[in-house]
This record gives C-alpha cells, structure tokens and sequence, in this order.
C-alpha cells in the first residue's frame, strides 16, 4: 500500500472514529483516601460509547477544527443585520482582571463593590447612549431584551387596569424574533405592512392602532438598513392610541451619538452588546441584551438592576420588576468588555463609529449599485441590502453569489432576509474594515457579476476549496442525521 | 407552468374545483420562489378556514413562510404526503403536491380569485 504525501490534507475522521479501546487523555494520581462504593449506582452505564483518545489526538481534534472556521479575526465578516465588528483583545484582557474574573455571583454586595459599580457605570453609559435612563442588564441575549421589554409593556398596562390592551403590531420586515419574543410574552401579533420605499406604511399602521395595541415594536434603523423617514409620525400614532413604541435595537451601531432613541419617540428598547458594543458573538459568546426605558417605565425592569446606595453599590429590584428572567444578573464578563470599549472610545470615538460603519456601508452601495439592485435606492445607514434579481434573471441566485464568496475568503452575508425582498444579500461591513478590503469585497463582487455569463459553473459549484464544498441544505433539513451511530 | 382549469389566489395558492370540494396548493412560481421545501404543516382535518386567512405554514432552505387559503370553509382532508415528503410540493405542485382540501361554504367566493392569465400578468 502506498500513501499520497499531501501536508494539505486535513484528518477528516470524527473523534469517535479515532477512538481506540484503552486509550485516555488523563492520569489521576493514586488516591490517598480509601475507595467507598456509591450509595446508588444505577446511573452508571457501560452501554454509552466515548471516544477514547490520547490528550494530544483531543487537542490536534480540535485546533484543526477551530482553523476551518471563518471568524472575524481570521475573515472579513460582512454579515448584516450582525454587526460583525472587532472585539479589541484589551477587553477580553481587562475582563480577565483578577477583581472581575475571580468572584462569585453570590458574593455579598459588600465584597465586589467595584463590579457593581461597573454594572452601573455601563447602566448609566446605556442610558446615556439611548437616551431611556433605565437600564437592566439582566438579558443574555437580543431576543431576551425583547422578551424582558415586552413583558415590561404587558406590566405597564396592566397597572393601569388596561387589560385589552393585548396586540403587538410588528413590521413585516422585522427580525423573526420580534414577533417569536411578542408570543412568548402572550401578546398576539398583527403586522403592519412596509411601502415601496421600505417604509412602514404609515396608513396601514393608522388603521391598526387601536385601543388593543399593547405596543409598536420597529427596528431602528430598519432591517434594510434604512432610516424611517416617518419615525415621528408613527411613534406620535402609536402614543395617541395609548400603546407604547418598542425599539428594536439589533442595528444600534447607526446610531452612536448621533441619535438618541428617546428622541424619536421610543419608550422601551434593547441593545446587542455583542454586535454595538464590540463583545463577541455565537460560540465566542455569550450574547447580552440589556433593557432600557423610559423614567416612568424603570419600576418594572427585571431584577437585578444595580443601584447606588449611601453605603456604596448594591443590586436592587425595581419596586414593580417583572421578576427575575435568568439567573444573576446577566453576562457579567460581557458587560466588563462592552464597559471597556464604551470607556476606551467615550463620546466622540463612539460617535465616529456610527459615522464609520454608515460611510462604509454607502461607500460599498455606491460601488455596487450599477451592477446589483438596491432594495431602496437611497442613502443606508450601517447596512447596504442588494437583490440580486438580475443576477437571478440570467440564472444565478443570492445563494450561488453568497457561495462563491467564500472561495475569495469574504463570509457570506445575510442572505434572503429582509423576507420582503427578492434574493436580498444583505451587507454590512461595519465601521473595523480597511478601505482596502471594502475595496476587495466590491471587486469580487462585480467579478462574480461578470462571471456569470463568462463561467457560470465557477458560481454554481462553489465554494472549490474550502475543507466542505457545496451543501446539501434540502437534504440536510428533510433528512438530518442528528447523531454519531457506530459502523456496523 | 399555470393550468388553465386553475384558480389563482394573490398569495400564489392555487385552487381545482371538484363538485363543492376545493383542492388547494401552491403555484409553480411560489415553489421556485421558496427553493426546496423542507417542511409542511398543515391543519388537522375537519377545521374551518375562513378565507385567505392563514391556514399552514411552508419552510424551505431560505425562509418560513405562511399559507392562506384562497377558499373558506371544511378543512375535509389534508395531504399526509405533503408533510411526510415535502419534496413533493417542488416536484408537483399542481398534482400530488397539493395541500388541502376544503368543503366550501360559498362558491361566489371563486369569484375572488384570478384567472391563470391574470394571475400570470401579476408576476411580470
């Protein structure tokens, strides 16, 4: 038997697959206490295969594995809607700071007085930021933020005996958690339409105000990255129906020190540290969602909220809270590194990042839009959504273009979504990204346009050299294998 | 791609007339549209559906959407196949790709739907 030499190649097999009788990744000393049986051992099972593995084999496992990711630190990461912006290294090193990264969430108040501070110096900064002064950082994620504020909405109306008050009117452009967070919250969902422009169409949003509108929830700017021209009108429509105004704050990062959410009517709203403030996403988590609104709606925050005493720091409960909606009080180590960034940039750096990421996002429009459809052919803000419906027409689709991407080593970006627009590859480049880059996705982009006609194969059986090609998503989704089976 | 025998609803549903039962699915245009559908979930059998009012839901690769019906009435039978094998939706959406069968209350509500050739013209 002879082997190929290729350095190239990568070990394929699944841990499992390595696994050989009798090996294992540890040694544990002698015990130095005499053996007890356990007092029930029926959980014990022997029929349950593990992989057994050398400590090496687990580590090489997994290093290969974190290498075929494209993460931001390794990619441009143009995912919309996702704000995927550097995470400075100097936050994750400040969270680790012994004082911060060594306590215990049950801690008496007394003993981590500085963290609790911190949790209130980020408190005030969001509030500041948003322009509503109360601030909960309980939620571990952008769609809790929703939940908590909406359960929030719910609470303030039933205070004042408005118990109809029972709706949820949502944009039928809106991220799908809006209305998921507005069910959970036991609020029925009525949609409002978008115009032509991608605007609420403030006349059907007239006709649905009414005396049952619990609350307006809107992302600002909208999910296609566009400023609401009308935001004044619809928030004063929602008000004078007696609901409260929502404000989605997925796409904050336009924002910064140039809009102050209160300003435009908004009474409740939530920010994704891990897209505005710069923590990381997903797997390199967690997320945070903190909650922030209006003076009069601070006595139903979720609890705990970090207060300021004559003694010092403590964690308080709003005196109406609507409870406790996880554990503790949230992502402390996030909020650590949001606090971080926000103190390392202040006002002027944060307004500079708005200004930034919005210059980059219309500089890539401008370049594109000869080639690639806009969803609305005007100015964006942070984000730039195409259709690519005359790529489609001579017969390539969002998927293909978002495909062929990867083989320039450039993530794909938000594909069909916002649903209301044809083939949308929604882009955001945020205000990281070099010229020099933004001026390499733009080239890619309009060769992978020329390409279509010159080489549509090249599009249609991408990506060529990543370690996984072209997917099978409908295969996958009708018939997913969800777990490891041996061979037989 | 849009029999003639065929009613159109504006949300890309389709209905065939079989004595006061209606058979309804959804059109060639809606299946590209979703690319390969991965899951269907359907009412149960012997609900009403009022029309154009949201009956199921469709998913495909890129996106969930909702089905309205362009009929109201008896929901008298549903398509297990469907569900059991979405694929059959983008295989045949006019045949045994349909959907739901409903019992109609008021067959002046056909009136409501279009024509293929008018529905056609509504997607140039």
């Amino acid at each position: 038997m002879s082997i190929t030499a290729n350095a190239g190649d990568i070990d394929r097999r699944l841990l499992m697959d390595r696994s050989v009788a009798g090996r294992k990744a540890f040694t544990l000393p002698e015990s130095d206490v005499p053996s007890q049986d356990l007092p029930d051992s029926s959980f014990l099972r022997d029929d349950v295969v593990l992989p057994e593995v050398s400590q090496l084999e687990v580590i090489r496992y997994f290093s290969v594995l974190s290498q075929l990711n494209f993460s931001i630190d390794t990619n441009f990461y143009p995912l919309g809607s996702c704000t995927m912006k550097y995470n400075p290294k100097i936050n994750d090193e400040l969270s680790n700071l012994p004082g911060l990264a060594d306590i215990h969430p049950l801690q008496p108040d007394d003993t981590v007085q500085g963290a609790i501070r911190l949790l209130k110096n980020l408190q005030d900064d969001l509030g500041e930021i948003t322009g509503l002064p109360g601030v909960s950082l309980a939620p571990l994620a952008g769609a809790q933020g929703e939940y908590a504020g909406l359960l929030i909405a719910r609470a303030y109306h039933e205070a004042k005996n408005d118990s109809k008050r029972t709706v949820a009117i949502v944009p039928d452009s809106a991220h799908g958690t809006n209305p998921a967070s507005a069910a959970m919250a036991g609020l029925d969902v009525v949609t409002v339409r978008s115009d032509d422009q991608g605007n609420v169409d403030v006349d059907n949003l007239r006709e649905l105000a009414n005396e049952n509108t619990a609350v307006f929830m809107l992302t600002i700017p909208s999910t296609l990255g566009l400023f609401e021209p009308n935001i004044l009108e619809i928030t004063k429509i929602v008000h004078d129906a007696g609901g409260l105004v929502y404000a989605d704050g997925a796409n904050l990062n336009a924002l910064l020190g140039l809009v102050k959410l209160v300003d435009l009517g908004v009474d409740i709203c939530h920010s994704n540290l891990h897209k505005t403030f710069s923590t990381p996403h997903g797997g390199g988590g967690p997320g945070s969602g903190p909650v922030m609104v209006t003076d009069e709606l601070a006595k139903f925050l979720p609890k705990p909220v970090a207060i300021q005493t004559e003694d010092g720091y403590a964690l308080g409960t709003p005196e109406q809270s609507v409870g406790t909606i996880n554990g503790f009080h949230g992502s402390f180590s996030i909020a650590a590194r949001a606090f971080a960034y926000i103190k390392a940039l202040g006002l002027e750096g944060l307004q500079s990042v708005s200004e930034n990421a919005i210059i980059s996002a219309n500089y890539i429009q401008a370049k594109l839009r000869d080639k690639y459809n806009l969803a609305a052919d005007r100015y964006c803000m942070h984000e730039t959504v195409l259709s690519a419906t005359k790529q489609k027409k001579r017969g390539v689709a969002g998927l293909d273009i978002a495909k062929r991407l990867l083989d320039f080593g450039i993530h794909a970006p938000t594909m069909y979504f916002p649903l209301i627009v044809d083939e949308a590859l929604m882009v955001e480049p945020t205000e990281s990204e070099s010229k020099e880059t933004l001026d390499h996705f733009i080239a890619v982009m309009r060769q992978i346009d020329d390409e279509i006609d010159a080489s549509p194969e090249l599009i249609h059986e991408a990506p060529h050299d990543l370690p996984v090609t072209r997917l099978d998503e409908a295969t996958a989704a009708r018939k997913p294998v969800l777990r490891w089976t041996a061979d037989e | 791609m849009y029999p003639e025998e065929l009613k159109y609803s504006k949300e890309h549903e389709w209905v065939r007339m079989n004595g006061n039962i209606a058979e309804v699915g959804v059109t060639v245009f809606a299946q590209e549209s979703l690319g390969d559908v991965v899951f269907v979930d359907l009412p149960e059998e012997g609900s009403d559906v009022e029309q154009f009012a949201k009956f199921g839901e469709i998913e495909s690769v890129k996106a969930v959407s909702d089905l309205f019906s362009p009929v109201g009435g008896k929901i008298v039978e549903v398509n297990s196949a469907a569900t059991d094998a979405p694929e059959v939706v983008n295989e045949e959406p006019y045949g045994s790709g349909w959907l739901i069968k409903v019992e109609l209350t008021d067959t002046a509500q056909l009136d409501e739907l279009m024509d293929a050739a008018t529905y056609q013209a509504t997607l140039e």
